[in-house]
């Protein structure tokens, strides 16, 4: 089953200035990163899927429920945001207690939050944290902890925005691991990024946002696999398929590994993989 | 003549035990674009805010050893005299925008009315940098109207409009698509030709390859190596710093493949593919 379902979705702000113009497309379980130009209308799109935003014509259907059917808090039951900054989504002093406050929110009792904040926290790597005050750990760790407060209320759809800012390499496959992981476990993850390499290493599904429209949407290996139309839309394809763009092979490779195995096969293709 | 001389630099924040910087001693040059690259917590931002002076004159704490900058010692010299040659770009845009500005144009004369700036000379100036930026459409909207991306454009044309001598920018394009990230870094490289010393703290190491004079690679508050980045990224031991070379220095070094003339790695998109090209197993 489809967990979102968007039908001729339109909406503007203000009339007259559309943001986003007639979107009709469904989202299964595989993990999707929505990649475009600043102002292209990403956020504003995400803010449509939470309810925050409503379609000034169409439908969006969060697992077969019109959002205009339903109340913020409700969708809240659905729907997790992962914010772009931690220090504008943590507010408790204690990791514990922030990680609790989603789950207690949606009705989970007291021991059931508990319990579910520190699966979180294991999931994330940070369970001996859990009694510090998270502004005395480092950002990379917050990022985590906000994580951790999402993946704590058991929604079938996580939306990230910008996961890798500010991230170190490290910082970037811990959470790369993280999007791996609750993508077996069955959930919908979104994420909107401009990172294009890490699109390459983590998802399997890329939509390509420009002016208001869905301009590319398929596997991630065929939409980096059109740098003409990337090129247009103020994006570039992964680092390792520019390399292998220019040395004149067609198509793209999204790993180092890929581009030397192909190399060593002394073919143009990349080799065939899931 | 050294632009920047930095000489067993140490810092403490208040309330902590571990020094941020351990011992820093380093020189750059007039018109140098230095990238500085690290794990989070190494440092990057403290030695930042270091060369401009907000440590140790904001966060105070605990500070020894000495940084010169065009002939002011930053740690003894008032912040107003630092901040008429140094101009330092926050990794956060949100909590550079002064927040008592009406319109985007506003903005970009805060900085120049405190720098007491004549009326007549601050219109060219703002528009100069609000054309470099891209954000000249912009220019009647509220700062906070703006999007990530368009604000973190505003925050660098601010500093750019107040003409540092030194502009040290903390990961500037963060929130900015690749290509106007590529845009941000071509414009201030432009800058640096023309004689601006740049210092730029950057996760984007293939960007820094291709950008930097010089790399300074940071670890736990202390200076690893300052180098080339054909020398820096070529290391062996750069996991240990929790640093990864450039995707095209990983595919040589992969396959081998060591620039001839220099016996390091290829660290650039054109580098690695004339190297790649020519490569016969």
């Amino acid at each position: 089953m489809n967990k979102i379902e968007i039908r001729k979705l339109r909406f503007h702000y203000s009339a007259g200035e559309e943001i986003l113009s007639d979107i009709s497309l469904d989202f299964d379980a595989r993990s999707t990163a929505i990649i475009g130009q600043n102002g292209a209308g990403k956020t504003t799109f995400v803010k449509l899927l939470k309810g925050l935003l409503q379609p000034v014509s169409g439908d969006v259907l969060i697992d077969g429920i019109n959002t205009r059917d339903m109340t913020v808090a409700g969708l809240a039951r659905h729907v997790g945001l992962v914010f772009q900054n931690p220090n504008d989504q943590i507010f408790k002093n204690k990791v514990l207690d922030e990680v609790m406050f989603g789950p207690s929110n949606i009705g989970q009792s007291p021991d059931e939050a508990r319990a579910s904040a520190l699966a979180a926290l294991q999931m994330v790597g940070l369970a001996d944290k859990q009694a510090e005050n998270p502004y005395d750990l480092s950002l990379s760790e917050r990022k985590l902890i906000s994580i951790a407060s999402i993946v704590a209320m058991h929604t079938d759809i996580i939306i990230f925005d910008e996961p890798t800012i500010a991230q170190d390499h490290a910082g970037k496959e811990r959470i790369k691991a993280i999007i791996r992981e609750l993508a077996k476990q069955g959930k919908l993850v979104l994420t909107i990024i401009h990172d294009m390499d890490f699109v390459a290493e983590t998802f399997e599904r890329t939509l390509v946002f420009a002016e208001g429209k869905v301009l590319l949407d398929g596997p991630t290996r065929e939409v980096y696999g059109l740098p003409g139309i990337l090129k247009q839309s103020h994006l570039e394809p992964p680092h390792i398929t520019q390399l292998y763009n220019r040395i004149g092979c067609q198509g793209a490779v999204l790993t180092v590994e890929e581009f030397i195995a192909a190399r060593r096969a002394g073919t143009g293709r990349p080799p065939v993989s899931a | 003549m050294k632009k920047i001389t930095v000489s067993g630099l140490k810092y403490r924040y208040p309330l902590t035990e571990e020094l941020a910087l351990k011992g820093l001693s380093f020189e750059i040059e007039k018109g140098e674009f230095i990238g500085i690259i690290g794990q989070n917590l190494s440092g990057k931002s403290t030695l930042c805010q270091a060369l401009m002076g907000l440590v140790p004159h904001f966060y105070k704490g605990g500070y020894g050893g000495s940084v010169w900058v065009d002939g002011l010692e930053v740690g003894k010299a008032e912040i107003h005299e630092i901040a008429q040659k140094v101009g330092l770009v926050f990794q956060n845009p949100f909590t550079q925008v002064s927040g008592s500005k009406m319109t985007v144009f506003e903005e970009l004369a805060f900085g120049l009315e405190n720098l007491g700036v004549a009326r007549e000379d601050m219109a060219p100036r703002i528009e100069h940098a609000m054309e470099l930026l891209g954000i000249g459409r912009f220019r009647d909207r509220n700062p906070f109207d703006l999007s990530g991306g368009q604000m973190q454009r505003m925050a660098i044309a601010s500093v750019i409009a107040m003409e540092p001598e030194i502009i040290v920018l903390d990961e500037p394009t963060s929130q900015l698509d690749p290509q106007g990230a590529e845009d941000v870094f071509q414009a201030i490289e432009a800058l640096s030709r023309r004689g601006m010393t740049v210092i730029m703290a950057e996760h984007k190491i293939e960007k820094i390859a291709r950008y930097s004079d010089r790399v300074l690679l940071l670890h736990q508050g202390e200076m690893v190596a300052f180098d080339t980045p054909q020398q820096v990224f070529s290391r062996d031991d750069l996991e240990r710093y929790g640093v990864v070379p450039p995707v095209f220095a990983q595919v040589c070094k992969g396959m081998g493949i060591r620039n001839p003339a220099t016996g390091l790695y290829p660290m650039t998109l054109d580098e690695a593919c004339d190297q790649v090209v020519n490569w016969h197993e």
